[in-house]
This record gives structure tokens, sequence and C-alpha cells, in this order.
């Protein structure tokens, strides 16, 4: 009997991994406060929890071939999307520092949280090993 | 391990940013350089940012969701330092040693209120990538200590 760490962990480590990866969009947005034109962008959390479900259900969509086409929807659902300004600039740039920075904080906090839960499935993992 | 991404857009944000600060710096430093000629005089300089793409770096990153096209970006980069051209202030002084034959002597465009604000813009964007480094790198400690009771 093999050891399923998919099954195991559930969907915090796709969580996790979501996580780093909006930090990671979000960093840019306030890299690019000053860039003239640059639009702000965000990631569909939703949805990619939801391809991550998809996965550990075994129920989504696989690449085996190059010359398969990409399942997943353009538009609405597809990862990174453009942020609606709250107001309009002068130079096209529509980060707002404040907002961005508050979103980054907040997304810090709930990767903690996922790491949390993360951490105490290993904790669980090795109770169940140990038997003590 | 894109946590590690984030390192270098902060990095190319604080870059961006204290070259911003070093033309301020310039500008202001000569904000009273006079000249005898238009042509010699000292123009404020400003520094150009772009964005750059992530599809520029590495074409075939694909990470959780995202197709390589709409990659999350890879920060900010400065696309070059253009001299402003407002008009220079012409100033009637005579017994000035570098007075053109007319008596005129030519002062820099740099405005300097302008430059100030300039200053505490760029600085206060500084801060906010250092923050974000921080951030980034409790954000790693803690994933170092996955699995530790």
């Amino acid at each position: 009997m093999a050891i399923s760490f998919d099954k195991a962990l559930g969907v915090h480590q796709y969580a996790l991994e979501a996580r780093v990866k909006r930090a990671e969009v979000l960093a840019n947005n306030l890299a690019n406060a000053d860039t003239p034109g640059f639009k702000a962008r965000d990631v569909d959390f939703q949805a990619m929890m939801q391809r991550a479900e998809q996965t550990v259900s075994g129920f989504g969509m696989t690449k085996t071939n190059e010359a398969h086409m990409d399942t997943t929807p353009v538009g609405s659902d597809s990862g990174l999307l453009y942020r609606t300004p709250y107001q309009p600039s002068v130079d096209g740039n529509t980060v707002d520092t404040q907002q961005e920075q508050a979103r980054f904080m907040r997304n810090a906090m709930d990767y903690q949280a996922s790491f949390q839960f993360l951490s105490s499935k290993f904790a669980g993992l090795t109770k169940a090993i140990k038997g003590d | 391990m894109s946590l590690g991404n984030i390192f270098d857009i902060a990095g190319s944000g604080m870059t961006a940013q204290s070259l911003r600060l070093n033309t301020t710096a310039s500008n202001i430093a000569n904000a009273d350089t006079v000249s005898s000629s238009t042509d010699t005089t000292y123009r404020a300089r400003k520094p150009v940012f772009a964005a750059i793409q992530q599809s520029m770096l590495n074409p075939d990153t694909q990470g959780l969701g995202f197709s390589s096209s709409q990659g999350s970006g890879a920060g900010v980069r400065v696309e070059g330092v253009v001299e402003s051209n407002a008009e220079l202030q012409m100033r009637y002084q005579p017994d000035h040693p570098a007075a053109n034959e007319d008596g005129y002597v030519f002062y820099p465009n740099v405005n300097v209120v302008e430059e100030m604000a300039d200053m505490m813009s760029s600085s206060r964007s500084f801060q906010m990538n250092v923050d974000i480094m921080n951030t980034a790198k409790s954000m790693m400690q803690r994933i170092l200590t996955l699995g530790q009771q």
C-alpha cells in the first residue's frame, strides 16, 4: 500500500502555492507603482483553488501530448486578471499603492494560515506513524 | 520556488527607485548651475520606468494556472533617463562672470519643489519594496520550519 501525500495533505499544499503566486503578482504591482501605463493585476483565487481541487479529486484534464488543446477557459477564470481602478490617473497606471499593500499583507496572513494547516497535517502524520 | 521571484521583483523596484533618487539628487545639486548658453546649461533629468514581462526572461515558465503568455511579471526596469524640455530660466545679470554678451545667464529648468516631492515619493516607494522583501523573507523562513514540531 502506497502512501499518497496528495490525499493526506488535501488542498492545503495547492493553497500555499497559490498564495505564493499571488504574493508574487502583488509584489510586481507594488514594484511598478511608478511605471507609466502599468496595469495592476491580481489572481482569481477561487478559480485557482477549483483547479487544484480538480487535481486532488482526479477529475482534472491532463495534457499527455503537446498537440492537446488547453482546456482552461480563456478570460474570466484563467488565472491573471486586470484590476478595475478606483480612479483614473494621468499616466495610465492603475496601481493603488495602499490597496495593494493591504492585499499583500492580507495574503501573507492567509499564507500563514495555510501553512499552519499544512504543518498540522504533517504533525498528524508523524503522530500516526509514531503511535504515541 | 517562486518566493525567490519576489526578491528579484522587490530588488528591481529598489534599484529603479534608487536611480530615481540619484537623478533627483543630481537635479537639486545642479539647481543653481549657471551657464552662458542654452546648449551647455544643465537640464533636469527624469528616469523612465517600464515593466519587465516574465515572458521576456523565460518564455516557458508555466506555473499553477498561468499560461506562459500571462506570467505574473518580473518587476520594473529603467528604460532610460531623459532630459526635461521645459524652458530654461534666462536672467539678466550683467555682472555675473558667466553672462553672455547681452548680459544674460541661463539657469537650469529644475523645479526644486517638484524635485523634493519626487524625492519623498521615491523614498516611500523604496521603503515599500523593503517591506515586501521582509515579508517574503519571513514567508520563506516559515516554509523551512514545515513539519517541525
